[in-house]
């Protein structure tokens, strides 16, 4: 614990004399702090993306998990035979928790975002769907499909499963590449920090010189530097990600028309989360300077 | 107070300094003379502690420089004031904040120690020059806030190098005044300098031993003055 304090005490204690030593530099101050708010701000982003792909890889995996469907393309006036014969045989099938013929007007909702509304369902030749809801063990697959080919000749097995996989797959990876864009944009921030400290602490090696000549210790030297950057990324991160989470207010709320694209809002507390962004940039700043300067100064030693 | 035993400092190859052993004792006065270039400089940096010995032995305080970590020599710098030929000041702050420097770094800047700083400037005939930069002052100005700096912390010791280079003859003769007075307080006093006229100037006021570098050697010169 006194490690750790000791870790942080640059940045706890507030010594205007230290912030004064080091000379002021206009230019590159406007830099760090435009870098960090533009770090901060793709963070958020990135935030959001990844917390919508990880929103809509659960819903796919469990609203179409343990779920098929039997589609049934008949002539019309075997259809109702071959969907009965189709609900008999899943009736008899250990697996199958319930199975059920969508109605006409379930049929249109599903058409709907196709061929818009008031679409004649019945004057069309659209296949009968049937839901199938499974047991936690699902069903024999291959049996099904030779029992509803001898029973009902028009109905095909539709296990969701080839097409869920990929996708739910796709969702999981922009989820990891979200999280790794962070990762980087946390490094970038991290390395901008380092150079920017490097460059400050080599050009004001005169100075380093004359606090040593008065009696200043590394940690105080370094303490001078180290609040200046950390509070410049805090500020430019803070910046950022006002105006990330002003961006994600303002996108659109998420739809069933719209999917993927308008959920990219953050949903319930994790609107909580980009209050991270600017504590967590500071931090990567407390590092990335304290190791620059610890090392300069004992290059200037 | 500061010692040197056997000591040989060299730098790239070249010696500048070699089996040299002296020892600084509380309240003295000593010049360390020799021609450009012979390692005044060098000598008074082995024994603030800014350069280590490549051989022999600084102990400062009695600890051994080479054993001290760098927070250990800061700690010692704050008991030695030390003036520079350049002065080595701050030019973005003040000259008040500057004299102020070792009490900021030492996290002693309290209000009682700001009203030595005002009796300290008017010691060294610097009132009302305490908001002026670095830069705009004179020769003599700098040397005499330089050697307000050195003085703010009470040090024990006061090792000046050249500090009478950029200044005139009248100027130089009030910067050694104000050195011998310290002196005569108990201060214990290191001036390097090439100036013999100073050197001849000083004798007339204080008890001072000459040392001089010479062929890299440290030798007693109050004969040849």
């Amino acid at each position: 614990m006194k490690r750790f304090l000791e870790f942080f005490k640059p940045l706890m204690q507030a010594d205007l004399g230290a912030d004064r030593v080091v000379p002021p530099s206009g230019f590159t101050v406007r830099l760090t702090v435009f870098t960090s708010a533009a770090m901060a701000f793709l963070t958020v982003f990135a935030l959001a993306l990844s917390l919508a792909a990880d929103r809509l890889a659960t819903n796919w995996g469990e609203e179409l998990a343990r779920s098929s469907t039997i589609r049934i393309s008949a002539p019309a006036g075997q259809m109702a035979a071959q969907t009965e014969a189709a609900l008999k045989v899943l009736t008899q099938t250990p697996g199958v928790v319930s199975a059920r013929a969508l109605t006409a007007e379930e049929q249109q909702a599903l058409l709907e975002p196709w061929f818009g509304p008031g679409l004649p369902v019945d004057q069309l030749p659209v296949p009968q769907l049937i839901e199938i809801a499974e047991t936690a063990q699902g069903y024999d697959s291959e049996g099904l499909r030779l029992r509803l080919q001898a029973e009902a000749p028009g109905a095909v097995l539709d296990e969701h499963t080839r097409w869920r996989k990929p996708l739910v797959a796709a969702a999981s990876r922009l989820n990891l590449l979200g999280w790794v864009s962070i990762l980087l944009i946390t490094a970038t921030t991290g390395a901008m920090v380092t150079l920017a400290a490097n460059a400050s602490l080599a050009a004001n090696a005169q100075v380093i010189e004359v606090l040593r000549l008065v009696g200043a210790t590394d940690g105080y030297i370094a303490s001078a530097f180290v609040r200046r950057y950390t509070l410049r990324v805090l500020t430019g991160a803070a910046v950022g990600t006002v105006l990330g989470f002003i961006a994600i207010l303002l996108m659109p709320g998420g739809s069933d028309a719209g999917g993927f694209l308008t959920g990219l809002r953050f949903q319930g507390w994790h609107w909580l989360w980009p209050a991270v962004v600017p504590p967590l940039a500071a931090l990567v700043a407390f590092a990335a300077t304290q190791a620059a300067a610890r090392r300069v100064l004992g290059e200037l030693a | 107070m500061i010692e040197l035993n056997n000591v040989a400092y060299s730098y790239g190859g070249d010696a500048l300094l070699n089996d040299i052993s002296f020892s600084l004792a509380p309240g003295s006065f000593h010049f360390l003379t020799g021609p450009s270039g012979s390692g005044k400089t060098t000598f008074l940096k082995l024994c603030y502690g800014a350069l280590l010995p490549t051989d022999g032995d600084v102990r400062i305080f009695d600890h051994s420089a080479r054993d001290m970590g760098r927070d250990a020599v800061a700690y010692a710098r704050r008991r030695i004031g030390v003036v520079h030929q350049d002065c080595k000041f701050l030019d973005h702050l003040p000259v008040n904040e500057n004299i102020a420097l070792p009490l900021t770094v030492s996290g002693q800047a309290t209000p009682d120690q700001f009203a030595n700083l005002q009796e300290l400037m008017s010691w060294v005939g610097l009132v009302g020059r305490g908001n002026a930069l670095p830069p705009e002052l004179s020769g003599g100005e700098r040397q005499r806030a330089a050697l307000a700096r050195a003085l703010i912390m009470s040090p024990d010791v006061i090792l000046a190098d050249e500090p009478t280079g950029n200044v005139d003859w009248e100027m130089s003769q009030r910067l050694l005044r104000l050195l011998v007075e310290l002196n005569k307080m108990g201060k214990t006093v290191m001036i390097a300098t090439h100036d013999l006229a100073l050197i001849r100037a000083a004798k007339a006021q204080v008890s001072a031993r000459v040392l001089r570098i010479s062929n890299h050697t440290l030798q007693s010169a109050g004969v040849d003055l």
